[in-house]
């Protein structure tokens, strides 16, 4: 008799005791039972939105808006559709968002350095910072910041003009900007080409300080033409020093460039909030830098700034990277209590779009979608940047 | 955070959506349930605000009582929700409320694609501007460039702009969300002008450190009929709380207020008798007590009281009846007949 046990005991085992099969049909039931309560709660909303005669659907998108937004990175009026005054909110997030990222990095390194300072006055005071700011509500520090703005400084009439074409009153900070010129534009174009051409010179520098182990100062070359070669096209047009210096006219100024209390206001409480809490992530990293590290580094004749270039902070930001983009995610979505001090972020926008044409759920929905956006992209960016700073093995 | 709350309220409204349909039995919910839950302002004087005792007060108040009256024969069976401008249709359509009085304006828009019921005008409004005395401003049309404070979420941003755009003048908003905040800041000089419903100008510098500083502008620039508002879906709801707002102008009309309401049951006049509820029917027809009316005028007053009693010229805010007065006055309060 020929042997055929195996055979058949293999596929004697029914599925729902093969683990490997059971495995796959309970993830598909999940799946279905997920997107059948998707489906569920979305036509339910659907047909009974209907039944209470509330409109739905994103058709108001091109209709006129009609309704002024106090500041705007472009061009905005009151006839210009729904769409767009969405994108000035929009916008607007992510000018402060952005703005507010660069200065809360920037300040909280420098309070999270200080806060180690040998210095005792500065790490005392450092600390002081830190603990006032990290325990104060952020919303509270706004409103306080906002008085400030509107309650300090004089009405637009009696401005205070420190220096010619600068002035500051409770409408904001007024100053002047040179006057559009062709030159303008070459210089910006210059200076991109510039600050392109100085990144692949700093590439270029490392790798020949990886082969040959001689430095190549490609940073302060690259600074020196940043300066350098703007300023040569502008005396090639003539140097035009005509500027555009704001006027009292009527209720306010006209010309040259506002910052208005609001944006400011924002800023301020946002980047000195983060800020607090970034340079403690700040300390914790250089601080997880081991003693002995930092003295061979000494020992072999490095000086202070070459230790903290090329021995601390390689080490110290795999630390830092993680926790401080939680805390930058957290600055972009407290930028959302914009609405209390007046600012036009894009919630502001959004809820005068839904008390004007009522849609809620699609309001509130496009908000939750555009602060997943924002976060999920600083995320993406962060962890890439994360990956590239992470300890390669040799 | 009242974003917060907004986004709650919404999730509310999706949950609600979700769970099942009305079944157009408002008014028995709010009878079984024993009290009116009504939807205020919350911090505007004259309208609804609770006093320094925490007694609720206003026209819109007071509005919300005479329906409680009218339910449930007794004008103290209500509790209050105060609601941003943001908040407030987004309260009423998930339920969280039964009725609105908080001074909203009827428009077609609310009345359609929010899903909304208004009932009869209890205030006839209009957006005006205020300014500071010191500007040396006469009229609304000498603004171009000003800096505009705004309450959101209103019709006030929209009707702004479009006055703005008419008369080819430029504006600058700053728009905050809450009422006492805005306020604040136009005091302290951030904005030239501030823009709101003329009542609630006449409340707002009724509450400024020195209120002789201010001034109304004449020009009124919109039309804002204050209304009640009810949800969709039950019109026998509706018809209670229309007849309530209208059994003020009635009584004020017929000449019975909350101190002769007494007597005027003894009437010969059968409009009076019909309108009390001396000859019965109208309670019958409305699913409520014969003595609805009474209870309302007995309870709360006529609209002549209510409006003195909160916003009239003996109080803080000192408004003329106006447009407000009966129709025999030269105003628009007109009620239709109670038969």
């Amino acid at each position: 008799m020929p042997q055929k046990t195996e055979p058949v005991q293999s596929a004697a085992i029914p599925f729902w005791r093969d683990e490997a099969k059971r495995a796959i049909v309970f993830q598909i039931v999940a799946l279905l039972l997920v997107a059948g309560a998707g489906y569920y709660l979305y036509s339910n909303t659907q047909e009974n939105l209907a039944r209470q005669s509330i409109a739905t659907g994103f058709s108001f998108f091109d209709k006129e808006a009609s309704f002024e937004i106090g500041e705007s990175l472009i061009k905005y009026s009151a006839e210009d559709t729904y769409f767009r005054a969405l994108l000035v909110g929009a916008l607007n997030t992510v000018k402060v968002s952005f703005i507010g990222i660069v200065l809360t990095i920037i300040l909280g390194t420098i309070v999270g350095i200080a806060r180690l300072s040998s210095n005792w006055l500065m790490a005392k005071l450092s600390a002081g910072y830190i603990e006032l700011m990290q325990n104060i509500p952020v919303l509270l520090q706004l409103f306080f910041w906002y008085a400030i703005f509107y309650e300090a400084f004089p009405s637009p009439r009696q401005a205070l003009n420190p220096i010619t074409g600068l002035f500051f009153s409770n409408r904001g900070m007024i100053f002047a900007i040179p006057k559009a010129h062709p030159a303008h534009a070459v210089m910006g174009w210059a200076l991109l080409i510039v600050l392109v051409t100085g990144w692949f010179l700093n590439r270029w520098g490392h790798r020949r300080l990886d082969r040959t182990g001689q430095p190549f100062p490609a940073l302060r070359i690259t600074f020196a033409l940043a300066v350098g070669v703007p300023l040569l096209i502008w005396l090639a047009y003539g140097a035009p020093t005509a500027m555009d210096i704001p006027v009292l006219r009527g209720f306010n100024f006209r010309g040259g460039i506002t910052i208005s209390p609001e944006f400011s206001a924002l800023l301020l409480g946002l980047v000195l909030y983060t800020s607090a809490f970034v340079a403690e992530v700040v300390r914790a990293g250089i601080q997880s830098v081991g003693k002995g590290q930092i003295e061979a580094a000494m020992a072999i004749g490095l000086h202070p700034g070459q230790v903290l270039q090329r021995v601390i902070l390689p080490q110290a930001l795999r630390v830092i990277i993680p926790p401080l983009t939680s805390q930058l995610l957290n600055l972009i979505k407290n930028s959302s209590l914009a609405i209390a001090i007046g600012y036009a972020d894009f919630v502001a926008v959004t809820n005068t779009m839904i008390n004007q044409t009522g849609q809620a759920i699609e309001g509130v929905t496009l908000i939750m979608l555009l602060f997943l956006f924002f976060s999920l992209s600083t995320s993406l960016f962060m962890n890439w940047y994360n990956k590239k700073m992470a300890l390669v093995e040799r | 955070m009242k974003l917060v709350k907004l986004v709650a309220l919404t999730l509310s409204l999706t949950l609600m959506m979700v769970g099942f349909a009305y079944a157009g039995k408002d008014l028995d919910a709010v009878k079984k349930k024993g009290f009116l839950q009504a939807g205020v302002n919350g911090g505007v004087f004259g309208f609804g605000m609770p006093d320094e005792k925490g007694v609720w007060r206003g026209l819109d108040v007071d509005t919300a009582r005479a329906i409680a009256a009218a339910i449930f024969g007794d004008a103290d069976k209500i509790k209050y929700t105060p609601l941003t401008a943001q908040q407030r249709f987004t309260a009423l359509q998930s339920g969280e409320i039964d009725v609105l009085t908080r001074n909203a304006t009827r428009t077609l828009t609310r009345e359609t694609q929010l899903g909304l019921n208004f009932v009869t005008v209890n205030y006839y409004d209009g957006q005006g501007f205020m300014v500071p005395k010191k500007l040396g401003i006469k009229s609304a049309k000498e603004l171009d460039g000003a800096t505009v404070c705004v309450l959101p979420g209103t019709t006030t941003e929209q009707n702004a702009a479009d006055y703005f755009r008419n008369n080819n003048m430029k504006m600058n908003p700053v728009v905050i969300e809450s009422t006492s905040e805005l306020a604040k800041t136009f005091f302290a000089g951030r904005c030239d002008v501030l823009t709101s419903d003329a009542s609630q100008l006449a409340g707002t510098r009724a509450i400024a450190p020195n209120p002789k500083d201010y001034e109304i502008l004449p020009e009124i620039i919109s039309k804002e009929p204050l209304a009640p508002a009810v949800r969709q879906g039950d019109d026998n709801f509706r018809d209670v709380v229309d007849f309530s707002v209208m059994a003020m102008i009635n009584a004020e009309e017929l000449g019975i207020t909350s101190k002769n309401v007494d007597q005027m049951l003894k009437s010969k006049d059968p409009v009076i008798k019909r309108f009390l509820g001396v000859i019965p029917g109208n309670g019958k027809a409305l699913g409520l007590d014969e003595r609805w009316a009474y209870n309302i005028i007995k309870q709360v007053g006529n609209y002549g009281e209510v409006f003195e009693r909160n916003v009239g010229v003996n109080t803080t805010l000192g408004l003329k009846r106006g447009l407000n007065a009966l129709w025999t006055h030269g105003g628009l309060m007109y009620s239709v007949p109670f038969k």
